[in-house]
């Protein structure tokens, strides 16, 4: 086990250094962002004053190294267009991508379970197919169009939901958070439905899947057979089995939402690092760029290391040293 | 190819083909998609405008409500958007450019992604191992998150998206194709063919690529639903097409600004043309994967 | 004293794009307490649906059609939902071919074992402990205690089965039916679950039908014998008179190809082609296409009829009795 954990961590740290070569050097490419702060009468002095103070004036590879030890000690530079460390920038708006995307994970679980578990004991059903069919448009439907839509009909139209930002927040632990105000649930629901999609659909389709598979199962004859209630052959002899895959799937998944709240932010005016990736990208502010980008791929590996070792546990069958999924 | 084969393999084609058109939705999706096809293909002459050409726009037509008729004395049936253009004009031409980037970057990320899969499956070895942990690299992360930083990084350019949706399109095709060539190339006819000394280019052209054929298919279809999707949330987000290109996402996008006032046939019509042809390919894909899969065929 | 369980006329079809197809075609079968009766036949022959019709678990595509269960001279055919549930496990147990399959991978013994305890019994948790022990230990199963808290993949083949067979002991049910039980086991473990089955349905004077293929396990546990192909009972008496002088030609078909019991040496005789599918059944008698004995009049359908020795025999023209 401790090898087995050694091994991942070992790979992951690699993934991570990798992954901070790519996103420096890719990111270098992108225009001189230079140009944004100086004024049209700037002379080349002027120019030249602006790259020593934003440490542009260096060969890339001191940058690199210097971008890396900095990294070390958890700075990743001040943003260009705030002036403000840029992962202070990213700790403030975690937060609310952080309670976009559980809330989103929450619907996701919430609806698709039940929805998948019909379509898997009733495949053939008419109602089954409607499931299935939604499912699909979930996983391919652009929830920029969804959002879209529910901004059309339900703030435009009806007027029933607020469109834009987080509402009214509440300190917890000093942290702002929006569902526990009347205000700020109603911001939050269309964002965190649209965002749900396609998880959703995703639970839809490995829980059906899983409850076909399932459902045949030699155990699960059995303990009919024994007696066991129905509620209690579905409700614990298959879902547990069911729930692993999901479970799986999900924290892995978790991650992308996140990536993908990005668009949902945006649409939503949602003030999350999503938004703020997007408004960095728009004026070329390299190190928020790359903070988010350090910030995410860091968020990734770890997840992903989280859930290979949970999974090991969570599975008694999974014998000791195996791999992940 | 002698000529039982060539009527065994038409006989073959023509199986598939009514298999396809047995369920309704899929005859439906087939008949929605080739019209798409179709009217973005002759997009030049049948659209009422030239939306790109400014002499033929009129920036005092815009916003004008579907129906509306124009100073011009021209009809707008689906309206105007905020410059003047006519909607179902703009849209016309957007279906060409969401059609042309989807299909484009999926074929050249099918031959790319292929070519890998097949090397790594025949080469094994260190450089399989190379390969396969790019490509498990590549796809645990968001195809969203890598393709809007490589657009911030190359720039706004129909090119340019093309490049980033094959980038984030490869990988798949190359670990499917993986796959199936290695389950391929362990079969027996490849086996006898490497006993009559074939050499293994020929082997993998004429044996191991057929084969992996109508997977390949599948999953084509699959990742051009995917990729229109995507090039459409990339251009929403502002970056990808330039604007005096607009795809369907970009006219979406121009709309958006506008629905808050009411005007949301800007952004609902093209919406709604995006929506039908990414369900028309993903039907289509549903069907052709349980027509051609195996393991689903009862 | 009525049998504990009688079939009269059972019919279950497969609902297939050809239409229904019928997996028993009329089964005749009657099981005495305490009385072990095997049911033989090939795999596909209708042996396993035999036993899902009369616990109500076919599959969703399988349905009975025709003909009347009777449980303790009660009809339980076409009984659904709680109605049957309530007879699972306390009527009526099941025991299944593959221990690695049977046993849920994800819970504890103790947890399987205790849903089923409690599906038809409220009693304490330490009560409900101590009965789950005393199960265990009477299917021969060591330290029970820490059985119950370890998951099936930590118990051996055989053990699992002992736990299986715990479980569907539990209620101490009127009737057992065991799906091949020991098909999936070494044949060393094979005879102790065989003389444990055996021991305690002789003792709690459980009925108890035996489904397999294997006449080696038949001639050491049955009482009696049915002999199933294609969906219908060809043969069924005592298990020495069938197993000695069969009477149906296939039952002779079956007991010439096991290699126990033919002469070293000789070439091992077999019985020509394979069972019809469902799908093409002929109109009379199934098997004769492949009967050595077959004649015109096999092509109309051969009602059962006594042979001798207690026998029920479906053939126009059976084996003369002692005819080795």
């Amino acid at each position: 086990m401790i090898e087995f954990i050694i091994r991942r961590v070992a790979q992951a740290m690699l993934v991570l250094f990798v992954m901070t070569l790519l996103v420096f050097f890719g990111v270098h490419v992108i225009g001189n962002p230079v140009y944004i702060f100086a004024s049209s009468e700037c002379t080349r002095e002027c120019l030249d004053e602006i790259m020593a103070n934003l440490g542009l004036d260096l060969p890339i590879w001191q940058q690199y190294l210097m971008f890396l030890g900095n990294l070390a000690e958890g700075d990743l530079g001040k943003s260009f267009t705030f002036g403000v460390p840029a992962m202070s920038l990213i700790w403030e708006r975690f937060p609310a991508t952080l309670e976009l995307a559980t809330a989103s994970l929450a619907i996701a679980v919430a609806v698709g379970l039940p929805l998948g578990l019909y379509a898997g004991m009733r495949p053939d059903s008419l109602v089954s197919r409607a499931i299935m069919g939604f499912s699909m448009l979930g996983f391919s439907v652009p929830i920029f169009w969804i959002g879209l839509i529910f901004i059309l009909t339900f703030s435009v139209r009806l007027g029933w939901l607020p469109s834009v930002g987080r509402g009214q927040t509440v300190q917890v632990f000093g942290v702002p958070v929006s569902v526990l105000t009347r205000d700020g649930l109603a911001h939050l629901v269309m964002p965190a439905f649209t965002l749900s999609l396609i998880m959703m659909s995703m639970v839809i389709r490995l829980t059906r899947a899983g409850m076909r598979e399932v459902l045949h199962a030699d155990y699960i004859r059995f303990a009919r057979a024994s007696g066991v209630r129905e509620r209690r052959v579905i409700g614990l002899h298959a879902m547990k089995n069911i729930l692993i895959p999901v479970v799986t799937v999900l924290g892995m998944e978790f991650a992308s939402v996140i990536a993908f709240a990005v668009v949902t932010e945006s649409i939503f005016s949602w003030p999350g690092v999503g938004k703020m990736l997007i408004d960095a990208i728009a004026v070329l502010d390299r190190p928020l760029i790359v903070a988010y980008l350090i910030f995410v791929v860091v968020m990734f590996v770890t997840i992903n290391l989280c859930v290979d070792i949970l999974y090991s546990l969570l599975d008694p069958r999974v014998r000791v040293g195996g791999g992940g999924p | 190819m002698t000529g039982a084969r060539l009527a065994a393999a038409h006989q073959a084609r023509r199986r598939f083909l009514r298999g396809f058109l047995a369920v309704p939705s899929a005859a439906i999706a087939l008949v929605v998609f080739v019209a798409m096809c179709t009217a973005a293909l002759i997009a030049p002459w049948i659209a009422p405008q030239d939306p790109y050409d400014l002499t033929q726009v009129s920036i005092m037509d815009n916003l004008l409500p579907p129906g509306t008729e124009a100073w011009s004395g021209m009809t707008h049936w689906l309206g105007t958007d905020g410059q003047g253009r006519d909607m179902l004009s703009a849209m016309l031409y957007g279906l060409r450019i969401s059609l042309l980037v989807g299909i484009l970057s999926g074929l050249i990320a099918l031959a790319i992604g292929t070519l890998v899969g097949l090397v790594a499956a025949f080469r094994g070895g260190w450089l399989d191992a190379v390969l396969m942990r790019i490509v498990d690299l590549q796809l645990s992360f968001p195809t969203i998150l890598v393709a809007l930083i490589l657009l911030v990084i190359l720039g706004r350019g129909v090119d340019k998206i093309i490049i980033a949706l094959v980038v984030v399109q490869w990988a798949y095709f190359a670990r499917t194709v993986r796959g199936v060539a290695l389950v391929e190339s362990a079969r027996d006819y490849v086996e006898a063919a490497r006993g009559l000394r074939l050499g293994a280019m020929r082997i993998l052209f004429l044996h191991v690529l057929p084969n992996c054929l109508p997977t390949m298919l599948v999953i084509a279809t699959i990742q051009m639903a995917q990729a229109i999707s995507l090039e459409a949330t990339l251009s929403f987000l502002g970056v990808g097409l330039p604007p005096t290109r607009p795809s369907l996402g970009l006219l979406i996008a121009n709309g958006f600004n506008f629905l808050q006032s009411g005007r949301w046939w800007i952004s609902v019509l093209p919406g709604v043309v995006l929506l039908v042809l990414i369900v028309s390919v993903n039907v289509l894909g549903d069907r052709m994967r349980e027509i051609l899969n195996p393991h689903l065929r009862r | 004293m009525a049998p504990v369980l009688e079939l009269r006329g059972l019919r279950t079809v497969f609902a297939t794009a050809a239409g229904e197809l019928p997996a028993l075609d009329g089964i005749d079968l009657a099981v005495s307490r305490g009385e072990i009766v095997a049911l033989v036949g090939e795999s596909g022959s209708g042996k396993s649906v035999t036993g899902f019709s009369v616990t109500g678990l076919l599959p969703s595509v399988a349905r009975v059609v025709a003909g009347s269960v009777r449980l303790n001279g009660t009809e339980i055919a076409g009984l659904r939902g709680e109605a049957m549930r309530r007879l699972r496990g306390r009527h009526v147990a099941m025991i299944f071919q593959d221990p690695m399959m049977t046993l849920n991978p994800v819970l504890r013994i103790g947890t399987q074992m205790r849903d089923a305890l409690f599906a038809h019994e409220r009693m304490g948790g330490r009560a409900a402990a101590d009965r789950l022990e005393r199960a265990l230990a009477e299917v021969g199963i060591a330290e029970p205690r820490a059985r119950l808290r370890q998951y099936p993949h930590e118990l051996s083949g055989g053990m699992r089965q002992r736990v299986a067979i715990a479980i569907a002991l539990l209620h101490g049910p009127d009737l057992v039916i065991a799906d091949e039980p020991t098909t999936a086991l070494d044949v060393t473990i094979q005879g102790q679950i065989l003389a444990l089955v055996q021991r305690l349905a002789r003792e709690k004077g459980t009925a108890l039908i035996w489904i397999t293929h294997d006449l080696a396990v038949v001639a050491g546990i049955a009482d009696r014998i049915a002999v199933m192909y294609a969906g219908r009972i060809v043969e069924e008496g005592p298990v020495d008179a069938v197993l000695d002088s069969p009477a149906h030609p296939y039952t002779r078909g079956l007991i010439d190809s096991v290699p126990a019991t033919h002469p070293k040496g000789q070439r091992l005789p077999q019985i020509p082609g394979r069972m019809p599918t469902l799908a093409e059944l002929p109109d009379g008698c199934a098997f004769a296409p492949r009967c050595p004995r077959r004649s015109g009049a096999c092509a109309d359908r051969p009602d059962p009829a006594p042979a001798g020795g207690g026998r029920m025999v479906r053939c126009f023209h059976p084996l003369a009795e002692g005819r080795a």
